[in-house]
């Protein structure tokens, strides 16, 4: 597998991709590095050299970076993780909690079936190893939002393990040289979030809402097989759109639904792994690949500076675009995991091992879910390139924006126009219009039925590209009105009178006796002005192409 | 009528003998005038009356719940009730009033049962006297005896008998005494090393700790989850299998109570005990047992022998590290499951508002006292990452291999072993405070402990007076989820031993209606 080789561009703010080298990527090893212990807690998290560092100046060695990733992915559910309270991100405060949510004693935890095969969905589409028995711990810290002094969660065996997610990155400065690369997925676990604290600075006070204390979280460690900010984010994306494939989560980053934590540090290639930062507090994936950058830059400089990196929480000022230490008044935490009591052994099952006349209710089959998985997005990227001959990078794009594929499917259903004119359209022209005004494809004012008949009407030469432009954007203005009817209102029609066109080109011919005597002495460019002064003539409404045909017969003759 | 048995008493409810509401008014009368045993921290009066009211007019209309239906029963105070003070006697938890009956709470107001009050225990359970709550101690009604009071003036050496009280063992010693003198029918108690057993032991009252995962714990405040059994305290063993059958079952809140349908329990009178094995566990004769309990002990197990029993020494040879195995054990659940208890959500919150830290730190400090926080210190530390292989996971190991001794000794055709529930008759009061409250709870569980940490049924029945004119009882252990054979064996030998009933008539001069025409209530199985 190809290994992307960086070049630090002093004093720059970025990393910039050089090239694809030749060095292979190490196994998965056992950790080396040290480990940290951030406020939050930390899964351990094996760290190996990936990436080389290129053509460092005289007298510098390189440096490689190494970057793993913790996501906490919210579960889309209707209740919570082990409480029947309602999930609900628009509730007013405190109106989502029951007793066990707000941990009145004597409560307990049951464990909601629907989060239990998110997790499973989960961990199949990422190639993981399901764990038929997995177990539950307490995670102890003393926090306002966390009622129960502790949180419960998966830590000593996680429902999945041993998978793996395949993102694309580009490696150049166009699209169109991506290349896949592969993270590995260490574990993914059930746990609880926590409630959330309202800090009044003025009044000094904190004040609780606990209607997310106890919703349900999938816990993505990701191994730590990335080297920059924009494999991180890369791998991120393709995360969120797995998820949201599944309905497992709605891993919405900007709230809060889906929630990166990144580990990085640096070293020098065959030195043993440096000292890890966490970074928290990054919710969008461009912000997580400015932190990443940031921070490898931060932690190169200050050990070239002959610094120390300390094992600490950073959090990323999106403002200021740099990572700040993250106070911890709680100083160096130990979580003191213990099992569970209240939470038999999580038992999944096959359809192999299924119980005989066990009740469906109180069982999982795994085989069950697997059939169940809908189509994942890279299956459908390829299903895109298959059927349509899309470039691949096309096809990431159609998928990259919610309901834009389904919108190019539906104009595809509707037009004879060639698949790659319709994908142009809907990626260039439909998406640059959306963009613009900041618009979500579901807000579109353009329906895939009048784009449909819009690239009907250029297919069948009935009007210019430029003229299609045109109408697009007298549609996207005024609703309600079809292609055809703007076509004849503003007298759009290409013109499919040849008579009258051979005329416009024999007095074009006429009037411009230098330009065709350039087009004679070989001027390629010649005949293009030509063609132009003819299109002006018809107001552009004459296909360019037959024009050329026009003009070619008419100087050979 | 107060001395009935559960079972006597629900005939003669629906005979119209003795109307709900009687009941109710005679047994709040008796807990007013047994108020100086502190058995109760709240007597719901109110609600019992309304209950008892309620109760009343099913009868009239022949619509009775069930046994239970307008029979007096009190709650460790460590069992949440809706809209009654549950305090698990500690200053934490003064002023809680929870919003939701535990199951088992539930279950019993399910089936008409009159709530006469919460009762007295040690701070959040954490002790074996029921002496260490906010409260004060509770009194073992046995001090006021005319068997113990006659007994006591034949070797009176002039001193105050009023200070000279005994305990009544722990932690649900509320409970025991509250049955024990006839406030309540049956009570509910927890039992994680042996807080139903001990005190039923020391009360002359049937203890039953049911099989782990039997009965939901939904609702109880946890001492140790993986341990705690809610149990009941009742004057003879049909009617701890009549409240066991109402109590038993799969809980939806609970996910460690079984799946599996419960039946109620109903116990066959054995006639013949020439089937059954009885095991004897020779570790448990230690150097501190009493030579009473050991010749009642001998004496019990040669009783099943002459019936034709088969009786057999076993050997549980990890009981010795039961102790030291639970202290880490417990200590470390204790410390998870009181982090909960931070001032924010209910219960105590001190006056510093300093900080968020500042405000745990001192609403812990006031709101637990010294036995609670030495746990939670101690938890804590086997809990901490380089302790945690050291001492959690190998007391977990320890505590498998002792299940295994269990699980060893029935495979080998033992149905039920037999064992002393305690050391000792009841000490006084003064004598039991000279050791800490740790040393003592290391000293009275030995024998019931075990048992909690393998998850299985036992049932501490009286059997008899000690010299001294205190009851002494003894255990069975039964196999898991065998609760049934258990209490069958307990019936049994609970109708062979015919336990005394309590004589309070001295000190209950004045309520001797109470006891007019009564029979002993433990020789009243028919």
């Amino acid at each position: 597998m190809a290994t992307p080789m960086l070049r630090w561009c002093c004093p720059g703010r970025r990393w910039i991709f050089a090239g694809i080298g030749g060095g292979s990527r190490h196994g998965r090893g056992v950790p080396t590095g040290s480990t940290s212990s951030g406020k939050r807690g930390q899964s351990s998290v094996a760290q190996q050299p990936l990436i080389t560092a290129q053509k460092p100046r005289k007298g510098e060695r390189e440096w490689a970076a190494v970057v793993g990733l913790e996501i906490h992915a919210q579960i889309a559910s209707n209740s919570k993780l082990f409480s029947g309270s309602q999930v609900d991100f628009a509730a007013p405060p405190n109106s989502l909690v029951s007793f066990f949510d707000a941990s009145l004693p004597g409560t307990l935890p049951v464990l909601n079936r629907r989060c239990v095969e998110a997790a499973v969905m989960t961990g199949l589409a990422l190639d993981c190893h399901i764990n038929r028995k997995s177990l539950f711990d307490r995670k102890h810290y003393f926090y306002a939002d966390l009622p129960a002094g502790y949180q419960i969660t998966q830590q000593r065996l996680p429902i999945a393990v041993n998978g793996s997610l395949a993102y694309s990155v580009c490696v150049g400065q166009r699209w169109s040289q991506m290349v896949t690369r592969t993270v590995g997925v260490k574990q993914i676990q059930l746990e609880q979030d926590s409630g959330k604290s309202l800090h009044d600075n003025l009044r000094s006070q904190t004040l609780i809402d606990l209607n997310r204390a106890g919703v349900g979280l999938l816990e993505v460690v990701l191994e730590p097989d990335m080297s920059c900010g924009e494999e991180a984010a890369a791998a991120i994306r393709e995360l969120q759109l797995i998820l949201q494939a599944l309905g497992t989560s709605q891993a919405n980053m900007a709230e809060g639904q889906l929630r990166v934590d990144a580990n990085i540090s640096v070293h020098h290639p065959g030195e043993p792994l440096g000292v890890r930062t966490e970074v928290k507090n990054l919710n969008s994936a461009r912000f997580l690949a400015k932190a990443i950058d940031y921070e490898i830059q931060r932690q190169i400089s200050e050990l070239e500076n002959g610094g120390k990196i300390l094992n600490e929480t950073r959090s990323f000022d999106y403002k200021l675009g740099c990572t700040v230490p993250m106070r911890d008044k709680e100083g160096k935490q130990d979580y003191r995991f213990m099992p569970e009591p209240n939470l038999p052994p999580l038992l999944l099952y096959d359809s192999g091992s299924l119980p005989t006349g066990a009740d469906p209710q109180q069982v999982i089959d795994i085989d069950q879910l697997r059939e169940q998985l809908p189509e994942l997005p890279r299956v459908t990227r390829e299903k895109l390139v298959r059927q349509y001959g899309m470039r691949p990078e096309h096809s990431f794009a159609l998928l990259n924006e919610v309901g834009l594929l389904e919108f190019f499917q539906n104009v595809m259903k509707e037009t004879r126009a060639e698949p790659k004119k319709v994908t142009s359209w809907v990626l260039n022209t439909f998406l640059g219009f959306l963009k613009q005004q900041n618009l979500a494809v579901s807000e579109s004012p353009v329906t895939p039925s009048a784009l449909a008949e819009l690239l009907d009407l250029l297919d069948r030469k009935a009007i210019s590209s430029s003229a299609a432009k045109q109408v697009f954007e007298e549609l996207w203005r005024s609703k309600g009105k079809t292609p055809a009817q703007m076509v004849a209102e503003k007298q759009l029609e290409l013109m499919q009178d040849a008579e009258a066109l051979e005329l416009l080109c024999r007095s074009t011919l006429e009037t411009h006796p230098q330009v065709v005597t350039d087009v004679k002495k070989g001027n390629p460019r010649a005949i293009n002005k030509l063609i132009g002064l003819v299109r002006r003539a018809t107001l552009g409404r004459a296909d360019p192409t037959v024009i050329k045909e026009v003009l070619e017969r008419q100087l050979s003759s | 009528m107060l001395g009935r048995t559960l079972r006597e008493v629900s005939a003669a409810l629906k005979q119209g003998q003795v109307t709900p509401t009687e009941l109710c008014q005679r047994c709040l009368s008796l807990i007013k005038k047994t108020k100086f045993l502190n058995a109760y921290i709240t007597v719901s009066e109110e609600v019992a009356l309304k209950q008892a009211e309620e109760s009343e007019k099913r009868y009239k209309k022949g619509l009775s719940l069930g046994d239970l239906d307008g029979i007096p029963v009190a709650v460790k105070d460590n069992f949440s009730t809706a809209g009654i003070e549950t305090t698990c006697a500690s200053n934490m938890l003064k002023g809680y009033v929870p919003p939701y009956n535990a199951t088992v709470v539930q279950k019993l107001l399910d089936q008409g049962a009159l709530l006469m009050g919460k009762t007295n225990l040690d701070e959040f359970a954490m002790g074996s006297g029921s002496t260490d709550g906010i409260f004060g101690p509770v009194k073992n009604p046995w001090s006021y005896s005319k068997q113990y009071r006659e007994k006591r003036k034949q070797k009176s050496h002039g001193e105050n008998e009023d200070s000279d009280w005994l305990i009544t063992g722990g932690s649900s010693g509320g409970s025991a005494a509250a049955v024990s003198a006839f406030t309540c029918f049956a009570a509910l108690g927890s039992d994680t090393g042996g807080s139903t057993r001990n005190p039923a032991a020391h009360c002359g009252v049937v203890g039953l700790k049911p099989s782990y995962g039997l009965v939901s714990r939904h609702g109880l405040i946890p001492l140790v989850n993986s341990m705690d059994v809610p149990g009941t305290l009742t004057r003879c063993v049909d009617d701890a299998a009549t409240v066991l059958g109402i109590l038993a079952g799969h809980d939806p809140k609970d996910s460690t109570t079984i799946q599996d349908p419960v039946k109620p329990f109903t116990l066959p009178s054995l006639t013949d005990v020439s089937k059954l094995c009885i095991g004897i566990p020779k570790e448990y004769l230690t150097p501190a047992l009493s030579s009473e309990v050991r010749s009642l002990w001998s004496k019990a197990a040669n009783l099943f022998e002459s019936e034709g029993a088969k009786v057999i020494e076993v050997s549980l040879p990890h009981t010795s590290y039961s102790i030291v195995c639970y202290h880490v054990l417990c200590t470390s659940e204790v410390a998870s499951n009181m982090a909960r208890f931070d001032g924010l959500e209910y219960g105590h919150r001190c006056d510093t508002d300093v900080s968020t830290e500042a405000m745990y730190a001192a609403t812990r400090r006031e709101g637990f006292n010294d036995v609670v926080r030495e746990r939670i210190l101690s938890g804590n530390f086997f809990l901490l990452k380089e302790n945690y292989e050291n001492y959690f996971v190998k007391a977990q190991k320890v505590r498998r291999l002792i299940a295994r001794d269990f699980v060893n000794v029935f495979n080998s055709g033992v149905d039920v072993l037999l064992t002393p529930t305690t050391l000792s008759e009841a000490v006084p009061h003064t004598e039991f405070i000279r050791e800490d409250n740790r040393t003592r709870s290391a000293q009275n569980d030995i024998f019931t402990q075990a048992v909690n940490m393998a998850g299985l049924p036992a049932v501490s029945v009286p059997m008899a007076l000690s010299s001294q004119g205190l009851p002494i009882g003894l255990q069975f252990i039964g196999r898991a989820f065998c609760d049934q054979q258990l209490l069958t064996v307990a019936k049994w030998f609970e109708k062979r031993v015919q336990f005394p009933v309590i004589q309070l008539q001295e000190l209950m001069d004045d309520c001797s209606s109470i006891f007019e025409n009564e029979k002993l209530a433990s020789v009243s199985l028919k």
